[in-house]
C-alpha cells in the first residue's frame, strides 16, 4: 500500500484554528461531566459519616485495576432536568460503562447516589435500558450497584412509571440469555427498586445500608396501618438470613465490592469464548499518522469540507487504508482497514452522498456482509445530492437501496459522528436510528434533518410563495422573528453535547481516543460472536 | 592411594553446597545428610546421595552424632567433613569418626579438646608464650573468688562461658555494681545453652578490632597463615561484616603487625600440633596490642574473603591435609606476597533477620531470591524456599573482592541493592548501608560500630514512599489480573481510593490512571505524578520528580513484599477490605512475630490490659519475645495456649480497643 499523503499541515494556521476549536468543545464537554461528578462528590461527608463509599469509589473499586472503563451516555438528561441551564446536571442519576471486573467485561450501571439519594432523574430509564440492550448484544454479565431513592414523587410521570417496567423486563431477558446479573444493594432499593435485587441473579446486600422493601415505613402505615422499621421490612440481615432475596452479606460498601468482584470472578466468564480463527492479537503497528492530529483535521468553519482519509490515515493500524473504488463516486469513502489488529470496512464521506456514492456504499456494505466485516461509518455528511439531475438519475432509489443495506447488514455495525451528520446522509450512514451496535460522537459533531438556515430559507420561500398565491404583504419584521426562531430551534438541537443529551449516540469522545474506543467495541463485537452463553427459558428464579 | 573417594558432610545450607562443589571438582562422590525439614533442599539435590538424618531440630538430626555415624558407614563414606556450626568442633564426633575407621576432615580430637575450652586454651596458649588478655581462668567458681578476681582485674570487664561461643554466656560488666547480676544471668544462659556454667573472666578490650589469622598445618610439620580477616563489624556479638586485609593493617606498619599476629597464630597452631584449617582470633586495641582470643578449629564462616585475595580454595586445602598430602603451598613468603597483592575483599553476611527490632531472627517462605551475578554469593537459598527457625539465621555470604577497599565495597553495597530477597525479612539493606557509612568506609569500624551507629544505618535505608506504593499496588494488581499498567486505554475519568497499611501503617491515598503510563497520586493533600516505565513479572521501574526507581515485589496472600536498593517493604492491601473488620485488624490484633513456641500467656479472655501490659511470650531461636498490650483494651479472644507450637504471623490474641477508636 502506497503511504497516504498527507495534505495536514499541523504547523499551520488553519490546524490550530480547528485544534483550539475542538479542544474548546471538548472541555465543554468534559466541564460537565465533571460537575456531575463534583455535584456528586459534594455527599462525602454524608457517606463518610454513614461509613459508606461515593458510587464512583465503588466502580472505582469494582473494576480491574489497569483496565479500561468505557463511560457511556455521560451527559444524559443535561437540559432536560432543569429549566436553568447553570442548574443541569448531566448524567441521568445513573453512572453506566463497559468495564473489566475479575477479568470479565461487563457492563457496570451504578446510581449516582451522590445526588439526590440516587434518585432517577431525566433519560435516567433510557440510560439504563440502554446499558441493559448493550449488555444483551455485547453478551456481557451485568452488574449493578444500587442505592436509589427510586422516583421522585414531586416530579411523578405516568409515563415512566408504565415504561420504567422494561427495566425489569430487561433484568429477566439478561438472566434467561444466560447473561448473569450481579446486583450488591448498596442503600435503598426500595418499591419498585426492590425487583432489582428480585429479578438478579446474584445478590450482595450491605449490612445496615440495604434496603429493599415494596412499601417501606411511611407508605405502609398509609396502606395498612403497620408499624415496622427499615431493617425489619428490608435490612441486609433480613433478606440474607429470612426472605433469601440476598445471597450474600457484606459488612460495608468496600467488602460488599470485593464480594461482588468474586462472585463475577468465579463465573469464569473467560472460559466460554471460543479461540479466534485469526488472533486480533497479532502484532499490530499504530497509525504512522500522529492520531494527536485527529484535534485539527474537521474544520472549525463548518462549511468548509475535510478530507476524511486524513481522519481514517490517523485511526487505522499502520495508517494502512485500502481504498474501494477509490474513483468511482469519489465523494463516498469506502475501503478496508484495520483497528488494533481487528479488520474493519471503513465508510465515510467527502461531500455529499450521490447515486455513484450511495450504490458504492450498497455494494461496500453487502461484501462487508459476506466476508464477515464489521463496519465502521465515519459520518461527515450533508445528506444525499438534491437537484434535478440527480433526481433523474435515481437519487432516491439509490439512497434507498443504501438505507436497506445498512438496515439489513448482518455484520457489526459502529458510528463516528465526526462532524456533520444532515437529512437522510444521517440514515444512510446508520445513524442512531438504524441502531449500530454503538454511536459515539466527536464533540463538534452537528446533527439535523437540514442546516437552521437552509430550513428558515426554506420557510421564507414557502411564506413568500403562500402570501404570493394570497395576495398578501408579507411582515419582513414577523419573517425575520421566524427565520431566526427557526434558525435557533435548529441550532441549539444539533450540537453533540445537546444530542447526546437526548441519548441520540452512546457519548461523546475526545477524537484522540476514537482508535481505543473502536478497538474496545471492535473486541467486544467479536468475544460476544464467539461467546457461547447458555439461555435458559425463565431466567435464574429466586426460591 | 587416596584414602577415601567419598566425602560425607555433616551439615546443611550454604556450607554444604560450598564444600560439595569443591569435592565434585576435586572428582569426589558427596553424600549429603538431612533432616525433615531440609528434604527438599539445594543441599540434598547436589548430593550424590543423600540420607534423613533425623527430625528437624539439630539436636535430633545435625547434632545426632550416632545418626550421622550410621549414615557415613551406610553409605560407604571414606571421609565426613564437618563444615562449621553443628558438630564442627565436637571433639567427641570428631572421635567418633576416627573411631568409625573414616577420615576426619578437620584436626584432631585432641587438638579440637585443647581448643575447645576457653579457659584451659588460654592457660596452655600462655604457656606457648602468646599474649592473652589478662583475666581469671580458675577452677574456683564460687562468687566470692569471681568477684574478688573482677576487682583485681579492673572494669570494664567480660564474663564468658568456657564451654561458649557464638555470643552465649557472654556480658560485658561495666562496673563492679552490676557484677553479680551479669554473672547469675551469664552462668544461667552458658548452662541453658551448653549445659555447663563455668565461666572466665576478662579484662575488656574497649572497642577493639576483632582480627582473626586463618592458619593451615599439614601432618609433615607445615604451619602457614593465611593473613587476617578484620571481623569487627559485628551484632550480638555475631559478625556481619569480614574483610581482609584490615584496614587497620596497611602500610609497612601494618605489614610488620601481620607477621607479628601470623607468627603468633602459628605458634598457637604448633602448641597444639594442629591439622588442617583453624582460625585464632584475636582483640587488636587503637595501639596494637593484640591479645589471643580463641582459636576456632575448623573452616570459617568468612572463608571466601581469605581465597579471595590468595586464590586458594581453603577445602581443597581441607582435603589434602585430610589425605595426607603436603600443603598445596607452604612458602610463607609466597602465601604472604599473594595475600599483600591480593586487593581487598569484603564478605557480608545475609541473615533473616529484623534490624529494625534487634535483628530479632526471622523465618517463614522466601518468596523471591534473585542474588546478584555480579559477586560471588554462597547460598543454598530458592524462591518458595522455607526458612526454617530451627537452624542458624545466617541464609546467605556475599563476597566482593577488588583493587582497594573502596572499590570492593562499592561492588557489594551494588549487589546487595541489586539482588532481590522478598517475603521474609533480612538484614539486606542494612548491610548495604553500613558498607556505606562513613566509620565503616573510614575503616574507622570497631566491634562497637554497630551499637554505635544503627538508628543511622537502619535510617539510612528508608520504606517505600506511601505514593510510590500505592502505585505498585495498583499497578501490581493489574498485573495479577493480567492487564498492562504501562499501557493503559481509556481509563477511568476519576480516582481509585486505595488504602493499605505500610509496614503496618495505615493509609489512604488515591491513584488517576490519566491513560498509557501516567499516574497521579494524592496522598493527603499532596499529588505526585508518575510514569511507570516498565511492569514485568514482579518487578517495577518507575520515573518521578526525584528520578528513577527501580522496585521488586511479590504478591503473596493479599500482601505485597517489595524491595527498593535491597530495603524490604511490606504492604497490605486494604483497599477492599472492610473498613470495619479492617481498623480492628490493623490494630487489634497480636501475631506470631516468627514461628516458635508460645512460653507463657498472661491473659484472659474478657480481661481489661493497660498499654504495655504483657500479654504472653514467645520462644523462639533459643530467645524469649515478649508480645504487649499495644494499646488499652479488653482481650476478646486468645487463640493460643501455653506451649502450642505457632507458626509466623499466626494469630494469637484478638483485642478490641478500648480507647482511641477509630469510628468510621
Amino acid at each position: 500500500m502506497p503511504l497516504f499523503e498527507t495534505l495536514i499541515n499541523p504547523h499551520s494556521a488553519v490546524f490550530a484554528t480547528n485544534r483550539s476549536h475542538m479542544l474548546r468543545l471538548l472541555a465543554e464537554v468534559r466541564r460537565l461531566e465533571q460537575a456531575t461528578r463534583d455535584r456528586s462528590a459534594q455527599s462525602k461527608p454524608l457517606f463518610d459519616k454513614r461509613g459508606q463509599l461515593l458510587p464512583r469509589d465503588r466502580i472505582a473499586l469494582l473494576l480491574d485495576p489497569g483496565s479500561s472503563f468505557l463511560e457511556l451516555s455521560a451527559l444524559a438528561g443535561f437540559g432536560l432536568d432543569h429549566p436553568d441551564p447553570a442548574k443541569c446536571v448531566a448524567g441521568a442519576g445513573v453512572i453506566a460503562g463497559i468495564g473489566t471486573v475479575s477479568g470479565a467485561r461487563c457492563m457496570v450501571v451504578a446510581s449516582d447516589a451522590g445526588i439526590e439519594a440516587g434518585s432517577i432523574r431525566a433519560m435516567g430509564r433510557e440510560k439504563i435500558l440502554r446499558a441493559q440492550e448493550l449488555a444483551l448484544q455485547n453478551k456481557l454479565p451485568f452488574v449493578h450497584l444500587v442505592e436509589s431513592a427510586g422516583a421522585n414523587l414531586l416530579r411523578y410521570k405516568v409515563e415512566g412509571f408504565v415504561l420504567g417496567g422494561a427495566i425489569f423486563r430487561n433484568l429477566a431477558r439478561l438472566s434467561a440469555a444466560g447473561l448473569p446479573v450481579v446486583t450488591v444493594v448498596h442503600g435503598s432499593s426500595t418499591a419498585g427498586g426492590a425487583y432489582m435485587p428480585g429479578l438478579s441473579d446474584y445478590v450482595v446486600m450491605v449490612r445496615g445500608r440495604a434496603r429493599a422493601f415494596l412499601a417501606g415505613p411511611p407508605l405502609l402505615k398509609a396502606a395498612t396501618g403497620e408499624i415496622a422499621n427499615d431493617e425489619e421490612l428490608g435490612g441486609a440481615e433480613m433478606h440474607t438470613s429470612v426472605s433469601g432475596l440476598g445471597e450474600y452479606m457484606a459488612e460495608d460498601d468496600a467488602d460488599a465490592v470485593r464480594l461482588a468482584r468474586e462472585v463475577v470472578m468465579r463465573l469464569q466468564w473467560g472460559r466460554h469464548v471460543a479461540p479466534a480463527a485469526a488472533s486480533p492479537q497479532a502484532p499490530w503497528l499504530p497509525p504512522r499518522l500522529d492520531p494527536q492530529e485527529l484535534l485539527g483535521i474537521m474544520s472549525a468553519d463548518g462549511r468548509k469540507p475535510a478530507d476524511m482519509r486524513e481522519v481514517i490515515a490517523r485511526l487505522v493500524d499502520d495508517s494502512d487504508f485500502l481504498e474501494f473504488k477509490a474513483l468511482y463516486g469519489a465523494a463516498t469513502v469506502t475501503g478496508h482497514a484495520a483497528v488494533q489488529g481487528h479488520p474493519v470496512s471503513i465508510i465515510s464521506n467527502n461531500g455529499p452522498l450521490d447515486p455513484d456514492g450511495a450504490n458504492k456504499a450498497t455494494h461496500f456494505i453487502q461484501a462487508s456482509c459476506q466476508s464477515g466485516t464489521p463496519i465502521v461509518y465515519l459520518q461527515n455528511t450533508t445528506g444525499y445530492m438534491v437537484g434535478k439531475a440527480f433526481e433523474r438519475a435515481g437519487m432516491i432509489k439509490h439512497g434507498s437501496k443504501m438505507i436497506q443495506a445498512v438496515s439489513n447488514a448482518t455484520v457489526p455495525q459502529l458510528t463516528v459522528m465526526c462532524g456533520a451528520s444532515f437529512g437522510a446522509g444521517n440514515y444512510g450512514m446508520c445513524g442512531r436510528g438504524f441502531e449500530p451496535r454503538f454511536l459515539f460522537s466527536w464533540p463538534n459533531a452537528r446533527t439535523a434533518v437540514m442546516g437552521g438556515e437552509q430550513a428558515a430559507t426554506t420557510m421564507r420561500i414557502v411564506a413568500e410563495a403562500g402570501a404570493k398565491r394570497k395576495g398578501l404583504v408579507l411582515d419582513e419584521d414577523a419573517l425575520a422573528a421566524q427565520e431566526k426562531a427557526i434558525i435557533h430551534t435548529f441550532e441549539s438541537q444539533q450540537t453533540a453535547i445537546a444530542t447526546s443529551s437526548l441519548m441520540l449516540d452512546d457519548g461523546v469522545i475526545d477524537p484522540r481516543d476514537t482508535r481505543d474506543v473502536l478497538a474496545l467495541c471492535l473486541t467486544l463485537c467479536d468475544e460476544s460472536a464467539r461467546r457461547t452463553v447458555r439461555p435458559i427459558q425463565f431466567g435464574v428464579a429466586r426460591p | 592411594m587416596k584414602k577415601f573417594k567419598s566425602i560425607l558432610i555433616a551439615n546443611r545450607g550454604e556450607i554444604a553446597l560450598r564444600i560439595t562443589r569443591t569435592a565434585h571438582r576435586l572428582g569426589y562422590r558427596v553424600i549429603a545428610v538431612y533432616s525433615d525439614a531440609d528434604a527438599q533442599a539445594p543441599h540434598v539435590r547436589a548430593a550424590d546421595q543423600a540420607i534423613r538424618i533425623g527430625p528437624p531440630a539439630p539436636r535430633d538430626s545435625y547434632l545426632n552424632i550416632p545418626a550421622i555415624i550410621a549414615a557415613a558407614q551406610h553409605s560407604g563414606a571414606g571421609a565426613v567433613h564437618p563444615g562449621y556450626g553443628f558438630l564442627a568442633e565436637n571433639a567427641d564426633f570428631a572421635q567418633a569418626v576416627v573411631d568409625a575407621g573414616l577420615v576426619w576432615i578437620g584436626p584432631s580430637p585432641a587438638a579440637i579438646r585443647a581448643m575447645g575450652d576457653k579457659a584451659q586454651a588460654k592457660r596452655q596458649m600462655h604457656q606457648a608464650g602468646v599474649a592473652c588478655v589478662p583475666g581469671y581462668d580458675g577452677d574456683l567458681q564460687d562468687d566470692a573468688t569471681l568477684r574478688a578476681q573482677a576487682h583485681d582485674l579492673g572494669y570494664p570487664l567480660m564474663i564468658k562461658a568456657t564451654a561458649g561461643g557464638g555470643g552465649r554466656g557472654m556480658r560485658l560488666v561495666a562496673s563492679g555494681a552490676e557484677f553479680d547480676g551479669a554473672l547469675s544471668s551469664a552462668r544461667s544462659e552458658a548452662l541453658a545453652a551448653f549445659g555447663n556454667s563455668t565461666v572466665l573472666l576478662e579484662r575488656a578490650v574497649v572497642e577493639p578490632r576483632h582480627i582473626e589469622i586463618q592458619v593451615f598445618a599439614d601432618a609433615f610439620g607445615h604451619v602457614v597463615h593465611l593473613g587476617e580477616r578484620d571481623c569487627s563489624v559485628q551484632r550480638r556479638h555475631q559478625k556481619l561484616i569480614e574483610e581482609a586485609p584490615s584496614p587497620a593493617m596497611s602500610g609497612e606498619v601494618g605489614r610488620q603487625l601481620r607477621r607479628r599476629m601470623g607468627d603468633m597464630a602459628v605458634a598457637a597452631a604448633r602448641a597444639i600440633d594442629y591439622q588442617g584449617a583453624g582460625t585464632v582470633e584475636c582483640l587488636l586495641d587503637a595501639q596494637g596490642n593484640f591479645y589471643f582470643m580463641e582459636m576456632n578449629t575448623r573452616l570459617q564462616v568468612e572463608h571466601p574473603v581469605t581465597e579471595a585475595l590468595t586464590g586458594y580454595d581453603l577445602v581443597d586445602w581441607q582435603l589434602r591435609v585430610a589425605q595426607g598430602e603436603v600443603l598445596p603451598e607452604t612458602s610463607q613468603d609466597e602465601i604472604l606476597r599473594r595475600f599483600e597483592a591480593g586487593g581487598h575483599a569484603v564478605e557480608v553476611r545475609l541473615c533473616a533477620e529484623d534490624p529494625a527490632h534487634d535483628f530479632l531472627p526471622q523465618s517463614g517462605r522466601l518468596l523471591a531470591w534473585q542474588p546478584t551475578t555480579h559477586v560471588r554469593v554462597e547460598h543454598a537459598l530458592e524462591t518458595g524456599a522455607d526458612i526454617s527457625p530451627y537452624y542458624d539465621s545466617m541464609v546467605a555470604k556475599f563476597i566482593a573482592h577488588g583493587p582497594d577497599r573502596e572499590a570492593a565495597c562499592q561492588t557489594l553495597a551494588g549487589a546487595l541493592r541489586s539482588s532481590v530477597a522478598l517475603g521474609v525479612r533480612t538484614n539486606q539493606a542494612f548491610l548495604a548501608a553500613c558498607l556505606e557509612h562513613p566509620v565503616f568506609s573510614g575503616g574507622q569500624a570497631t566491634t562497637g560500630f554497630v551499637a554505635t551507629y544503627a538508628s543511622e544505618i537502619l535510617g539510612a535505608a528508608p520504606p517505600l514512599r506511601a505514593p510510590v506504593v500505592a502505585l505498585l499496588l495498583y499497578a501490581a494488581r493489574a498485573q495479577e489480573l493480567g492487564h498492562h499498567p504501562t499501557r493503559v486505554a481509556l481509563p477511568l475519568a476519576w480516582e481509585v481510593p486505595l488504602r493499605f497499611a505500610l509496614d503496618g501503617e495505615a493509609v489512604s491515598a488515591s491513584l488517576l490512571a490519566q491513560g498509557g503510563n501516567r499516574y497521579r497520586v494524592a496522598c493527603g493533600d499532596t499529588a505526585e505524578d508518575f510514569m511507570l516505565l516498565a511492569a514485568d513479572k514482579g518487578h517495577l521501574r518507575i520515573a518521578c520528580g526525584s528520578g528513577y526507581l527501580s522496585i521488586a515485589f511479590v504478591l503473596d496472600q493479599g500482601q505485597i513484599y517489595a524491595s527498593m536498593a535491597g530495603r524490604q517493604t511490606v504492604v497490605t492491601d486494604l483497599t477492599l477490605a472492610s473498613a470495619v473488620r479492617g481498623s480492628t485488624a490493623i490494630a487489634g490484633t497480636i501475631r506470631a512475630p516468627m514461628a516458635g513456641r508460645i512460653a507463657a500467656v498472661h491473659v484472659a479472655e474478657g480481661q481489661s490490659v493497660a498499654k504495655g501490659t504483657l500479654l504472653l511470650v514467645l520462644e523462639a531461636m533459643k530467645m524469649e519475645h515478649p508480645s504487649v498490650a499495644p494499646m488499652d483494651a479488653i482481650v476478646a479472644r486468645v487463640c493460643t495456649a501455653q506451649g502450642a507450637q505457632v507458626a509466623s504471623g499466626s494469630l494469637l490474641i484478638e483485642l478490641v480497643p478500648t480507647t482511641g477508636l477509630s469510628k468510621h
